[in-house]
């Protein structure tokens, strides 16, 4: 019964005239901007995240996991109608997604992307809330020495589920670290990398870095390539599915929802691997895989349903322990810290009102992209008929205005840029840029807990060896990149990745 | 290049270790303290130190591996969109977010091949009355619409 307690609570924040309205703001303009083509949801809520500063702490995180989900949605719709993922979770819906809609089944391709997205998440918001107890029960046991080691194994565990090279990903997420702890030492009060410069006293910033690295680097290699765009307008009629269409999908939907609900919950896992992870599954379990990357529904409905799912139960980390595990999670943190919320366990006993009214407000987030995007769809395939040359001025303008308002400091614009050549050179040299975003945030609250664990054990590092949570979790952490090194397995994940090209 | 064989890798394992050899160059003479008692060097040095190995790494393995080499880079879409932004920043205090919104569309349109002169100025008016009206009207934000020098007392 304390589940629906909880949830009354939550829906008690959540349902305000005031947090819906912002819910509702949040997944409208999420929608807006992750339609556009090449911009994910990092990019979206990077450069959305300044318009929540004035709120207050609770609508400010219920408009963000609005902003989340419609950036989602929205690179659906870009990847069903133009055959352009916004993001790498929703490359596989192109597959599939954009055969059905030069097949004159956009409508249908649509519909259950948005159907089955929307079951997910009535699932995923249930099983948030069953969880989130134990686990934060369990994360408020840690001392420092496990936290240090559970934030090893989060990263790791992150870069070794996500594609390309392992050993370029780990110096990224070093880089990240580094990059993380500039600015004012908290325990020493000395300024560190900030080179004379006042502004980078108080750390660089989580917006900058993240708009930097996915958004500008984004648009200048966008513009490097002649693009090549099909877009399917005409032929959108008919938002609705047949009978036979539904018969075939909803198995799909079911089991997107349960494996993207556990897939979610994995460090490095989320949307991405989710809908990955569901269209292999699709295809295996099919009575004929050739019709997959033919127009194949069960090859949207899964991956849909899966990626929302994942979007959510990757909540669960961040709320529960503390622990980003994707870039979005690690932009959350970002937008937490600037409303002097410090994600973990305490969240829930100290801000419960907060924290379970951001757990209804992702169900009310979904039904509000069902109610939104089925009868918006006509004014997002305008949108898409803008040519990129208009669009990507008009989406660097947004961004340099929000982070230029964030203090109203030019040098604040000028650190952006400085952040979207490194990205540039990264996209150049094939450094995925999500570990240096997660090491960029967890890297302070790296440092602190080592300190803390090495001046309990009086500068002993076996501490984190001795003590059997912080064992498992390092031994779970060595095992993980052991498997990499396995050649069987090393196979295996790159042909789970091999979808994607 | 016979000897580098995985130019990505190589580059990368390059830039790390510039990143590495910086962190412990700047941060040299940051306290240091002791296992127990960290200082404000401690952990940089370690990280530092991570890098450059990790940095070496992947550049002598990029003698033995096989890669495709690393893309021209095409200087101007970087500096022209990425200069445009900073510009953007540096004079919307003094001209106005008006004219300064012009400035930025238009300029960060130069760097599409298939850049338009006119059309670009459409958009950029377009854009500096929509941003004038969600930013300032709307949302009320501090920026000032018009050149500050033109209005002083």
């Amino acid at each position: 019964m304390d589940l629906l307690n909880h949830l009354a609570l939550g829906f008690s924040v959540a349902l305000t005239p005031i947090n819906l309205l912002y819910c509702f703001i949040g997944s409208l303009l999420g929608t807006l901007i992750g339609v556009l083509p090449g911009i994910g949801p990092v990019a979206t809520i990077a450069m959305l995240l300044p318009t929540t500063y004035a709120l207050q702490p609770v609508s400010a995180l219920i408009m963000l996991a609005g902003i989340y989900y419609g950036a989602q949605y929205g690179g659906s719709t870009t990847s069903i109608l133009l055959n352009m993922p916004g993001e790498t979770s929703s490359a596989v819906t192109c597959l599939d997604g954009h055969q059905m809609a030069l097949q004159g089944q956009a409508g249908a391709a649509l519909a259950i992307a948005a159907l089955g997205s929307f079951f997910a998440g009535c699932v995923s918001t249930v099983f948030v809330a069953t969880v989130a107890i134990p686990l934060s029960e369990l994360a408020l046991k840690f001392g420092p020495a496990e936290y240090f080691s559970l934030m090893v194994l989060g990263l790791i565990g992150a870069v070794v589920l996500a594609h390309g090279s392992l050993l370029k990903a780990i110096a990224m997420i070093i880089l990240g670290l580094l990059l993380g702890i500039v600015g004012t030492d908290v325990n020493s009060g000395a300024a560190r990398f900030a080179f004379g410069i006042p502004e980078l006293t108080d750390g660089l910033g989580v917006v900058s870095v993240a708009m930097g690295l996915f958004g500008f680097a984004e648009i200048v290699t966008n513009l490097e390539s002649v693009e090549k765009r099909e877009l399917v307008t005409a032929k959108v009629k008919g938002l609705w599915l047949t009978m036979d269409q539904f018969r075939q999908a909803w198995p799909a939907v079911l089991r997107g929802t349960g494996l993207g609900s556990f897939l979610g919950l994995l460090p490095g896992g989320g949307a991405m691997l989710a809908s990955f992870g569901s269209y292999a599954l699709e295809k295996k379990l099919a009575k004929d895989p050739s019709r997959f990357g033919k127009g194949a529904i069960q090859g949207v409905a899964g991956p849909e349903s899966a990626n929302n799912a994942g979007a959510q139960t990757s909540f669960i980390p961040l709320l529960t322990l503390g622990i980003p595990e994707n870039a979005v999670m690690a932009l959350m943190v970002g937008a937490m810290t600037i409303h002097n919320i410090q994600p973990g366990p305490q969240v829930m006993t100290s801000n419960p009102s907060l924290f379970w009214g951001l757990v209804t407000s992702m169900w009310l987030g979904n039904l509000m992209l069902v109610v939104l995007n089925l009868p918006l769809i006509g004014i997002w395939i305008k949108l898409l008929t803008v040519p990129y040359r208009v669009l990507y001025p008009a989406i660097l303008l947004f961004c340099a205005i929000g982070v230029y308002t964030i203090s109203n400091a030019s040098f604040d614009v000028s650190q952006t840029a400085a952040f979207g050549f490194l990205g540039v050179l990264f996209y150049k040299l094939e450094c995925e840029p999500a570990p240096l975003l997660l090491g960029f945030v967890l890297g302070p609250m790296m440092e602190e807990n080592l300190r803390r664990a090495m001046l309990l054990s009086r500068g002993d590092p076996s501490v984190f060896v001795t003590r059997p949570l912080s064992l498992v979790m390092l031994l779970m952490a060595v095992a993980l990149v052991l498997l990499i090194a396995v050649p069987n397995l090393r196979k295996t994940r790159e042909e789970a990745f091999a979808e994607e090209s | 290049m016979g000897l580098i064989r995985h130019p990505k890798d190589f580059f990368a394992g390059l830039l790390f270790i510039a990143f590495g050899v910086g962190a412990l160059v700047v941060g040299a003479n940051y306290t240091l303290g002791t296992a127990a008692r960290m200082g404000p060097g401690y952990f940089p040095r370690i990280l530092g130190i991570l890098l450059i190995v990790l940095g070496a790494v992947l550049s002598l393995r990029a003698m033995r591996l096989q890669g495709s080499p690393v893309s021209a880079f095409k200087w101007k879409p970087t500096v022209v969109v990425l200069g445009s932004v900073v510009v953007f920043g540096l004079i919307v205090e003094h001209l106005g977010l008006a004219l300064s919104t012009v400035v930025l569309i238009v300029g960060a349109s130069s760097a599409s091949p298939e850049f338009r002169w006119k059309e670009a100025l459409v958009s950029g008016i377009f854009f500096a009355a929509l941003a004038i009206g969600v930013f300032v009207m709307g949302l009320k934000l501090q920026l000032p619409i018009w050149p500050v020098f033109l209005f002083a007392q």
